[in-house]
Formats: C-alpha cells, sequence, structure tokens
C-alpha cells in the first residue's frame, strides 16, 4: 500500500503536458467568456465599467432592427450551407470513390478553393458578380441584353450570392473527409452486398451512411461552427448590404463593440451568440456522449 | 578607457542630435486624392520644424480608421497624433485620461481669439481644457450638380432640392441616374441630415439630437423630412457604387445629375481640374436653406511619457493652426479655413459662398458635435436600410427613428 504512488502524481509526465492548455482553456476561454458575459450586463461604453442596468442591453439588442436582420440571414444561410455542403461534399465523395481514372487530379482540383482564405473567396465572387463585370457583363455581352444575374445587388437575393462562394470555398473539404470515412469502410461490406444482389444505392444510403456516422458528426460540428462565426466572406463580398440584407450576427458584435464605441451592446450580442450555440452543442453533446458511457458500462 | 569614454561621448551625441528631429507617427483616414494632397501641406509645415511627420494614413475611412487609432490607443501603442472628427467621439479616451490637453500651446498661440466659429474650440474642450487642434470646418449641406448631365437631358440646372426633384424623371429617361448614392452606411445618414437640417431647419435638427425631444421626432416636420428622403430614395435607384469618391466621379462624368455629399467632394473637383459654374453647381444648403454646420477634422495627442515626442506633439498642434498651413492645407482639401482673419483670395466660388455663409454666421452644430458614435451607428443601421430598401415606408422608419432618439444620452 505504502509503495503505491499518489494518485495526483501518477502520469505525471501527460499532466505536465496538459497544463498550458489547461490554463489556457480556463483564462483565456473560460475567463473571457465570463468577464464577457458580466459586462454585458452594464452600460459599458469605448471601455469596460461596472456599472450595472440590468437586461437594458439585451432589451434594446431584441428590439434592434439589424440584429432581427441578422439572426434570420444567419438561420437561412446555415440551414441552406449544412445542407448543402453535406450533401454535394458526400455526392462528391461517392463519385470519386468509384475508382476512376486521374482521381488525384480531380480531388486536388475540388479541394484547391479550400486553400483561399474566405477574404479572397469573397473578393472573387465580388468580381464574378458584378453587373457590370462579372458573368451578367459578359452574357449580355454575347447578345442577351435583358440578361440579369446580379445577387450582390439584389437584398432579395443576396444571400444566395452568399451562399454561392461559401459552397465553392468549402464543398471539396467536406468530401476530402467524406471521402476518408467512405475509405474507411471495410471491403468485405462490399463484397457482401454484392453477393446479396443489393443495389449499390441502396449499400451507400442503409449500410454506408450509418457506418459513417462519426464522419457526419465531426463534419457538422466543423461546418456548424463555420456559420455561427461567419464574418470575413460577408465584409469582403458585401460589407453587410446592400442595405442591411446581409447583416450576421458577428458583424454586428463588431459593429457596436469597436465603431459605435459600445462593448456593453457588443457583449450582450456576442452572448446571445454563444447561447445559440450552447442550445445546439449541449443536447447534442448529450446525447453523444451520455450514451457512450451506458454502452461501455453495457 | 578612453576608448569608453569616446563612445559614450558619441552615443550622447547622437541622442542629442536625435532629440530635435523626432519622428513623430500621425494617423489619419485621409486618402483620396485631394485629401492626400491636403494632407502633403500639413506633413510640409511640420517638417519646416525640423521634426519628421510619418504618415500613417489609414484606407477606408472614418469607420475603419477609429476602432484601430482606439485599439492602439488603448493597448498601449499610441502613435504621436492622430485625427478624430472633432465632437463626441474622443469623449472617452479623454475621460480615461488616455489624450494629453494641449491648453498651454493654445494659451501661447492665442487660439480663443483667432478660432472662429469659437463653436469648433469648445468642442475640443472638456472640463476647461483643450484636448484638440481643429484644422479646418467641413460641412455637409451641399448639392453637388453635373452642369453636362443636365444639358444632355435638356432640362435647365436646377438652383434648390424641389426642382432638382422635378427634373430626375428627365434625366431617367436621358439614361442619367439622377442622385449618386454610395452604399456605405454613413453616406445614407449623411444625406438624411442634410435634409433634415435643410427642409426641418437647423433648430429642428437641435432639438432631436440635441435635445432628445421625443415630440419633435414623432412630428409632422421630421415626417415631411421622410417624405423627402424616400423622394431621395427613388432619385438614388440604380446607383451601385460604394465609396464617395466613386459617386462624385458619377457626377463629374455626367453619368450622374448630382450627389449630396460635404464640401470634401470640392477636392475632388479642383484635383479633375473641373471649374464650377462652367462644369458642375455646387448649392449650399440644397438651395433651400443657406445653412452649413461645422463639423470638421481636429488632431488630438495621446500622452506620451517621452519629452521629446511631446515637444513634437506641441510643435505640430501650433503648426495646424498657422495661418499659412490653414490656407494651403484648406484650399486643397476643399474645407473652410478654421481662423477668419487668413486670406483666401485662392479660393473657388463654391468655397467663397461657404465663407459668406460662416461670416453670417448662419450655421449649425454637426451631428458628431451632438451625438455619440453609439447612436451614429444605430442611425447608420436604419438609413442604410432605408435607402436601399424600396420597401421600407417613411412611417415605419419615423417610428425606427424615434426608438433611436428615445434610447439616446
Amino acid at each position: 500500500m505504502a509503495s503505491r504512488p499518489f494518485y495526483l502524481f501518477r502520469n505525471m509526465m501527460g499532466k505536465l503536458a496538459a497544463i498550458p492548455m489547461v490554463l489556457a482553456v480556463s483564462f483565456v476561454f473560460v475567463g473571457g467568456t465570463l468577464w464577457t458575459v458580466y459586462h454585458s450586463f452594464t452600460s459599458s461604453r469605448l471601455l469596460p465599467r461596472s456599472d450595472f442596468v440590468g437586461l437594458m442591453q439585451y432589451e434594446r439588442l431584441w428590439s434592434a432592427n439589424r440584429w432581427l436582420v441578422a439572426i434570420e440571414n444567419l438561420m437561412i444561410f446555415g440551414t441552406l450551407s449544412l445542407i448543402f455542403t453535406i450533401v454535394v461534399g458526400f455526392l462528391l465523395a461517392v463519385l470519386l470513390d468509384q475508382k476512376i481514372r486521374f482521381e488525384d487530379t480531380f480531388r486536388t482540383i475540388l479541394l484547391y478553393p479550400f486553400a483561399l482564405s474566405f477574404v479572397v473567396t469573397g473578393l472573387v465572387w465580388q468580381w464574378i458578380l458584378n453587373p457590370q463585370f462579372g458573368i451578367q457583363g459578359v452574357v449580355r455581352g454575347w447578345g442577351w441584353e435583358s440578361f440579369t444575374f446580379d445577387p450582390l445587388n439584389n437584398p432579395n437575393i443576396v444571400l444566395y450570392g452568399l451562399l454561392i462562394a461559401a459552397l465553392w470555398q468549402g464543398t471539396g473539404f467536406v468530401m476530402c473527409l467524406m471521402l476518408a470515412g467512405l475509405r474507411g469502410i471495410d471491403d468485405e461490406i462490399w463484397k457482401a452486398s454484392r453477393v446479396d444482389g443489393i443495389p449499390k444505392w441502396k449499400t451507400y444510403l442503409f449500410i454506408v451512411v450509418p457506418m459513417m456516422r462519426p464522419v457526419f458528426i465531426t463534419t457538422l460540428v466543423i461546418v456548424a461552427s463555420g456559420i455561427v462565426r461567419l464574418y470575413d466572406l460577408v465584409v469582403a463580398q458585401t460589407s453587410g448590404g446592400p442595405g442591411n440584407a446581409s447583416q450576421v450576427p458577428s458583424m454586428y458584435v463588431y459593429d457596436y463593440m469597436f465603431q459605435a464605441q459600445n462593448l456593453g451592446q457588443g457583449f450582450a450580442a456576442s452572448t446571445m451568440m454563444l447561447l445559440s450555440v450552447l442550445i445546439v452543442l449541449i443536447p447534442w453533446a448529450y446525447l453523444e456522449f451520455g450514451n457512450r458511457k451506458e454502452r461501455s458500462n453495457g | 578607457m578612453d576608448f569608453t569614454k569616446a563612445l559614450l561621448c558619441s552615443t550622447a551625441i547622437v541622442a542629442a542630435g536625435s532629440a530635435h528631429a523626432v519622428d513623430l507617427e500621425v494617423t489619419h483616414w485621409w486618402t483620396s486624392g485631394g485629401e492626400a494632397a491636403a494632407v502633403a501641406e500639413l506633413a510640409n509645415a511640420f517638417n519646416a520644424s525640423g521634426n519628421n511627420w510619418s504618415d500613417a494614413a489609414i484606407a477606408g475611412g472614418g469607420s475603419t480608421a477609429r476602432p484601430i487609432i482606439v485599439s492602439r490607443i488603448i493597448g498601449g501603442d499610441p502613435m504621436g497624433a492622430f485625427q478624430f472628427n472633432h465632437g463626441r467621439q474622443a469623449e472617452e479616451l479623454i475621460e480615461a485620461g488616455m489624450l494629453r490637453d494641449v491648453t498651454e500651446v493654445a494659451e501661447r498661440e492665442g487660439w480663443r481669439d483667432i478660432v472662429n466659429p469659437p463653436s469648433l474650440l469648445d468642442a475640443c474642450t472638456m472640463d476647461g481644457k483643450i484636448y484638440c487642434a481643429p484644422v479646418n470646418i467641413h460641412s455637409w449641406q451641399w448639392l453637388w450638380l453635373s452642369n453636362g448631365a443636365f444639358e444632355q437631358a435638356g432640362v435647365p440646372v436646377p438652383t434648390n432640392w424641389d426642382e432638382y426633384v422635378a427634373a430626375a424623371p428627365q434625366l431617367r429617361e436621358a439614361g442619367i441616374l439622377p442622385l449618386a448614392l454610395g452604399g456605405q452606411a454613413w453616406q445614407s445618414t449623411g444625406l438624411f441630415n442634410v435634409l433634415l437640417a435643410t427642409i426641418a431647419g437647423p433648430e429642428v435638427l437641435q432639438q432631436v439630437y440635441g435635445d432628445g425631444d421625443i415630440d419633435m421626432a414623432e412630428g409632422p416636420e421630421i415626417a415631411a423630412v421622410f417624405v423627402a428622403a424616400e423622394q431621395a430614395r427613388e432619385m438614388a435607384q440604380g446607383s451601385n457604387i460604394q465609396d464617395w469618391n466613386q459617386a462624385t466621379s458619377l457626377v463629374m462624368t455626367g453619368q450622374a445629375g448630382g450627389q449630396v455629399m460635404g464640401d470634401w467632394a470640392q477636392g475632388e473637383f479642383a484635383e479633375a481640374g473641373l471649374v464650377a459654374g462652367e462644369d458642375y453647381t455646387c448649392l449650399p444648403g440644397l438651395g433651400v436653406r443657406a445653412v452649413i454646420s461645422t463639423g470638421g477634422d481636429a488632431f488630438y495627442f495621446p500622452r506620451h511619457n517621452n519629452a521629446d515626442v511631446t515637444a513634437a506633439q506641441e510643435e505640430l498642434a501650433a503648426s495646424l493652426l498657422r495661418p499659412e498651413t490653414q490656407v494651403a492645407f484648406n484650399l486643397k482639401k476643399g474645407s473652410l479655413p478654421i481662423r477668419g482673419d487668413v486670406d483666401l483670395d485662392a479660393a473657388n466660388d463654391c468655397m467663397k459662398r461657404g465663407l459668406e455663409i460662416l461670416a453670417a454666421g448662419d450655421t449649425l452644430p454637426d451631428t458628431n458635435m451632438l451625438n455619440t458614435e453609439d447612436t451614429n451607428t444605430q442611425l447608420n443601421d436604419l438609413f442604410v436600410q432605408f435607402f436601399q430598401d424600396p420597401s421600407i415606408t417613411p412611417e415605419a422608419a419615423q417610428a425606427d427613428f424615434v426608438r433611436i432618439i428615445r434610447s439616446k444620452d
């Protein structure tokens, strides 16, 4: 009994190595978050102050038209971009998985947009969608004078202009994740399904997809977190316009914290963003990790 | 030992030599053609004192530059001097003691006696101390019209806002955009505030923004302004541009009939070599009411511990207000000088009309002096939406306007 090492010192090296990360998480992330939430209940302007005003900042936030537009935009953009990146990414991966020739070349071409930052992507698509110089200008130059395609100048469809750029940039990456998942499926499964005479699409849909559940969840988390913090693409492509038609919550946070010199309002908005992430994340984590414990026990 | 002594002496000499030639980093957001030419005049005047103006321009306008400037000061890496619109933008930095007061320089140079109108210096003053050096007066209330565009449309050049509105359909028929309006939010707010100051009048503007008068904000005077804004929105349909100088260039080339923009647009016309009265026409107060606001730019000086830097800051503050600097700078910038005793013979017709209005005292405070950036940002959110989305009714926009005025401080 006496020779047994003290509990705290077990696996000493591992614990030492984890200390920097633990400190960073507790001070930077948790500490910063608590500080932000705390000051969202104050009337802080340019500099943080501890002068409490209750829920005033939140009341103002939820009566601000721009914030409501931003939330609505994020919902529409988020849902569509989640569905399309995953569906299109999966389809591309399946197509590449058919043991085609020049697979490496196609994979590289499809993944290349991901190497560009959102700022560059935004600028490129701003030019492509520009009515004078982009697609519309070219088609009109061919003689189709009445052709109109100007999503970035039309408040009703500007979100789809953003969506095109986001899909172009992000789908290749999702495809790679999916392809890795597909390659992880045992060949025996395919042989068995062929012996049983199951059509290929049915094998994909009812056998392969359920087996790829971890890959889908990883993809979902990566894509979803990218959507919530969407900022640079919008700034580069539309800067929130025309009008407020393509505003997103993170732009509201930035503008009120730094341009309007109103930290309290910016903090209230960022707290709401955190809350919305938690509402999605907590039930998911509960399902995912709560079940695993039971499974391993049983 | 001798060697060490010699080394010490030489470093002392180097140190003494550098004491008189300080690289003072000056941050501003003047990057368009006319603005850059104007800021070079300020730099020349300062360099003549033996110091060195180290230029740190931030492109993208005040809304981009201000956060950068503020975060550098708060982050403990202040520049030597920076430009803000004077008014309430630097209020909290002063309260937090991050900017130095230049009262001594002001007293030595007698700013109290020379700065005209005195409200400019008041906007720099807090608790009896002066914190900034005003360099120019900018007014928003100008309508710039392209003579060529009206000629092409076959209508005489309007002399006031109503004639302009009436001429808009003919301009459209001739394939000319009646009113050029950039997509950036501050330009939409600016347009509305000009309509507010000219159609409703300066007293109304003072009551709404200065006193936060809710009854006035809900009243018929403001409703009339929103109706005029709706007409302006109609006229501006189809201007797919962002920056204000792009809009000005549409007016200069006759692709657009006109633009409502502050007198800094004057610098662009001058830079392009156009002549007031022949190539373009300017209407102060939109031709409705000859009033101009007395906003403008001022330089602020962050606190530094280095004595060399503080000396250079004082030198800069003094040089900014000297008559020669004022004339050279303001002619290039298209703005009015902040002192009434300088000779501006070289000024063109438009600037002379501005000077006359200024001399007559028909001025109103700039919105930056009445509103905080918080209120201005909320107004930006409202008006950029209003001017880009024709489905918003004037009544709905006014209700939102009242909400903002109610929460202002």
